[in-house]
């Protein structure tokens, strides 16, 4: 994985110091919270429900197990032995003290990482796909791209304050595990004519006004892909709306402009670009890629003894393949049943840190579902890494299934919040996995959101839950029928909302259904979009 | 009743105006009236918290009740976590938070 070089860590070693002296400032009271809040924010630094807030960078989602460890160290010495593995690749301590920020950041720096630009309205962390460099379906591996993106993306001065945060997404597969097109800037990388370039998708997202990205442009040459972002940004840095928080992001003026308006004056932005030269060199690229060379893979077995019908619905349901035959890539679940999605204990932490180095030539990523991977494992290890993971509560045979629920921190941290999402999530995972259904239902991605600004992805879940305020009580929106992959649809709401225990037995309801009228084969999601929303409105309603 | 919350400017804490200074413990909320904007005023220039504004509640026989939901998590700590609830607050149970 890329390791920082000179300038990297002196960047980031002087924000650290900046910092401390701003945070220093701020407990002398010679500054004052309006002062103070946009600077903590450049920093990661948000005061939530209960106490500050850090959320630390994790670029496209990727780890060694030194950070893994420092993550899990910093979670046992400032914050309260925990951290929150998010929607978007990043982590989130949510007992964080003003005093220790500064400490913090530098035990960052330590191991090449930091919070900057996780808050505020500019570009954030860049996500890709959880199995690059491991999937056995991708074109090529998206993060050196990435990591060129990330590069040019921090402390971009033009792009310091945008009218609103942006999000950028880079695949290399047909198969879409980044919600790609869900994101400011989706990107593709692709084939033509022999040629690998990008597709370009510009103004998706999620929020208070969900929308999918159209496609602008079908191919763009790698080595102008930078410089092809740099003129998607130009044109919206200089017309999306700074009059109305609620209107500022890129997918607004996207829309109201027109896809085929904007492209056009992408176009000629890029055009204009080209000529100046804001490529970076051929040689910076060159300089990157090496850090992402294949490990050395070696031959081996290419099955497990399936024995043990637990390790072997493990294995089933908890690996993927891999481009290499002896090897998958394995996904740690932390989502037990009634636990709390995307939450790990430090000590739970060090255990992935060590399995990491033991079983996938150190490294983890972290999934947008807020569960963490090893990419690159041995068959023949997978019954050690198994009993391992079993052992520490990590070893939830569950990905893609009803349990595996993707649920934002909510009410019970969110200062946006409205209703609680955790809970719901805890309910659900325990009443499907006591019924046991869960294996009938197969895959169906349940998500949900404490509030409309719908961190918890509920827009593209096949079952998309929206907690909201209704007269001081939390109410929960039912929706159906979304996706976040390569087939992304929007989902839509049922009719009316339900009160805690109502969403939990629609949720039921809508899987009763699903399992009365679906064909051979048919996931929920297929089921759903043959019959339509009709049978679950009545069987919810009627 | 009219009561002021903040979060500590130090460690983030919730914070509650017990009519001289800053109480981690809900509980000790007062009443007051219609001068919270001239103490929330005169706390924030003194920097002695952050964020700090006024909610309404109501002082039953167990203890002070935001009318809010989010002001009752936030007197008592995340609902899925009892274990970091804060402790004067959880005495009287967790019924009332929701």
């Amino acid at each position: 994985m890329y390791q920082y070089d000179q300038y990297d860590q002196a960047m980031v070693d002087a924000r650290v110091e900046e910092f401390r002296d701003q945070a220093q400032r701020r407990l002398d009271g010679k500054l004052t919270e309006d002062q103070f809040k946009p600077l903590r924010l450049m920093n990661g630094l948000y005061l939530q429900l209960h106490a500050y807030m850090l959320r630390v960078a994790i670029p496209y989602g990727t780890l060694n197990s030194r950070q893994m460890t420092a993550l899990a160290d910093i979670a046992d010495k400032y914050d309260r032995g925990y951290g929150h593995f998010t929607t978007r690749q990043n982590l989130q301590y949510n007992w964080i003290k003003l005093e220790d920020a500064a400490d913090i950041l530098a035990d960052l720096s330590k191991v090449e990482m930091h919070a900057i630009q996780t808050s505020g309205n500019c570009i954030r962390n860049i996500s890709s796909d959880h199995f690059a460099g491991a999937a056995h379906d991708e074109l090529i591996d998206p993060r050196p791209y990435a990591e060129l993106l990330r590069q040019w993306s921090s402390f971009h001065p033009e792009f310091t304050y945008l009218p609103r945060k942006f999000k950028i997404a880079v695949i290399a597969a047909d198969t879409d595990r980044a919600a790609m097109r869900l994101h400011d800037i989706g990107i593709q990388i692709v084939e033509q004519n022999g040629e690998v370039g990008a597709s370009f998708y510009v103004g998706g997202g999620m929020g208070r006004t969900p929308m999918i990205a159209p496609q602008i442009r079908e191919f763009v040459p790698l080595d102008q892909l930078v410089t092809y972002a740099e003129a998607c940004l130009r044109v919206y840095n200089r017309y999306g709306r700074r009059d109305n928080k609620y209107k500022a992001r890129i997918k607004i003026l996207v829309h109201e402009m027109g896809a085929e308006e904007y492209t056009r004056q992408v176009e000629e932005e890029f055009a204009h670009l080209l000529d100046q030269g804001v490529e970076p060199p051929l040689a910076e690229l060159e300089r990157i890629k090496p850090f992402f060379a294949d490990p050395p893979f070696e031959d081996g077995p290419k099955s497990v003894d399936r024995s043990d019908p637990d390790f072997a619905l493990w294995v089933d349901r908890n690996t993927v393949r891999h481009k290499h035959d002896s090897y998958v890539s394995a996904v740690i679940s932390l989502k037990p049943v009634g636990g709390i999605p995307g939450d790990a204990t430090g000590d739970q932490m060090r255990l992935m840190a060590k399995l990491a180095k033991q079983y996938s030539f150190d490294e983890l990523r972290v999934m947008h579902t807020q569960n963490i991977v090893l990419p690159h494992v041995k068959i023949a290890d997978l019954h050690a890494l198994w009993t391992a993971l079993e052992a520490a509560d990590l070893g939830a045979p569950n990905l893609d299934t009803i349990e595996d629920i993707i649920a934002c921190p909510g009410l019970d941290y969110c200062a946006l919040a409205n209703a609680r999402s955790i809970p719901l999530s805890q309910r659900i995972s325990e009443s499907f996995a006591k019924s046991g259904r869960t294996a009938e239902l197969g895959q169906l991605k349940l998500k949900i959101s404490g509030c409309i600004n719908a961190c918890g992805h509920h827009h593209a879940g096949h079952i998309g839950i929206l907690g909201v305020d209704k007269k001081g009580k939390e109410n929960y929106q039912l929706s159906l029928g979304g996706s976040e992959a390569e087939d992304v649809s929007l989902a839509k709401i049922t009719g009316p909302g339900f009160d805690e225990d109502g969403v939990i037995k629609a949720v039921e309801t809508v899987t009763d259904v699903y399992l009365e009228t679906r064909e051979d084969g048919e996931r929920f999601l297929d089921t759903y979009r043959r019959i339509g929303m009709a049978p679950f409105k009545e069987a919810l309603y009627d | 009743m009219n009561i002021l919350t903040g979060n500590d400017l130090k460690t983030g804490e919730v914070v509650w105006w017990d009519g001289q200074n800053w109480s981690l413990s809900v509980h000790d909320a007062v009443d007051v009236g219609d001068m919270g904007e001239q103490i929330l005023a005169a706390e924030e220039a003194a920097r002695r918290v952050n964020v700090p504004y006024a909610l309404v509640a109501s002082r039953t026989e167990e203890g002070v009740r935001p009318a809010h939901i989010k002001d009752r998590v936030r007197a008592l700590g995340p609902t899925v976590r009892r274990d970091l609830a804060v402790p004067t607050a959880s005495k009287t149970g967790w019924d009332w938070v929701i």
